[in-house]
């Protein structure tokens, strides 16, 4: 049983060279944006695995801190590369 | 009935991986932001949903209890990522990032003018 969850953990790490290759590649920074972004979220799978091999549940708040750091660090990529600022100071509307 | 529960979550987890693995796959090989951000999104969210669903239903048959931090991380992740995938494209667009040169339509057009 724990062969097959090595191979996923192997799966999922080719997943996040790919992913890493496009981070290091991209020819804008959207692409690389949005790899580091399906880079957080794989490694919030590679977390969940090894949670299941090493029969602990001492590391399921990981998860959800990973995924609610790669959206915000996402969301605030994308307001900067859109606006060129993340905190709008003046309110115009 | 202890085997049938290890086959369901093996089979949950090598799921989500293989999705994963062919969201990567995607990455590397289509030809613009557009698509990689569709591949990317779309079957990654899937992936990582068959995954800890799969680490759930583990740790109700070792546990006797839903885990709902896991729940809690299936939810906000398949709330979450389609939400920055769509920021992340359209920050794209409305920066400039060329579109593939056999791209058909772009709705978008008369707008950015």
């Amino acid at each position: 049983m724990t062969v097959i969850f090595n191979i996923a953990l192997v799966i999922l790490s080719i997943a996040m060279f790919c992913f890493l290759y496009r981070v290091v590649k991209g020819p804008s920074v959207a692409d690389r944006v949005i790899a580091l972004d399906a880079m957080g979220i794989c490694l919030a799978g590679i977390v969940a695995i090894f949670s299941i091999i090493l029969e602990t549940s001492a590391f399921l708040e990981v998860i959800l801190l990973i995924g609610i750091l790669a959206f915000l660090g996402t969301v605030a990529f994308a307001k900067f590369l859109q606006k060129g600022v993340i905190i709008e100071r003046e309110r115009d509307r | 009935m202890k085997g049938i529960a290890d086959a369901v979550v093996i089979f949950f987890v090598v799921v989500g991986a293989i999705l994963v693995l062919i969201s990567a796959i995607g990455a590397i090989r289509l030809p613009d932001v557009y698509t990689r951000s569709h591949a990317i999104s779309k079957s990654t969210t899937l992936g990582i949903m068959f995954i800890l669903l799969g680490t759930c239903f583990h740790f109700f048959i070792q546990e006797g209890h839903f885990n709902s931090r896991l729940l809690l991380g299936v939810v906000f992740i398949f709330m979450t990522s389609p939400v920055a995938a769509h920021f992340i494209s359209r920050a794209a667009y409305y920066s400039g990032v060329e579109l593939w040169e056999r791209t058909v339509r772009d709705d978008l057009r008369n707008q950015k003018e």
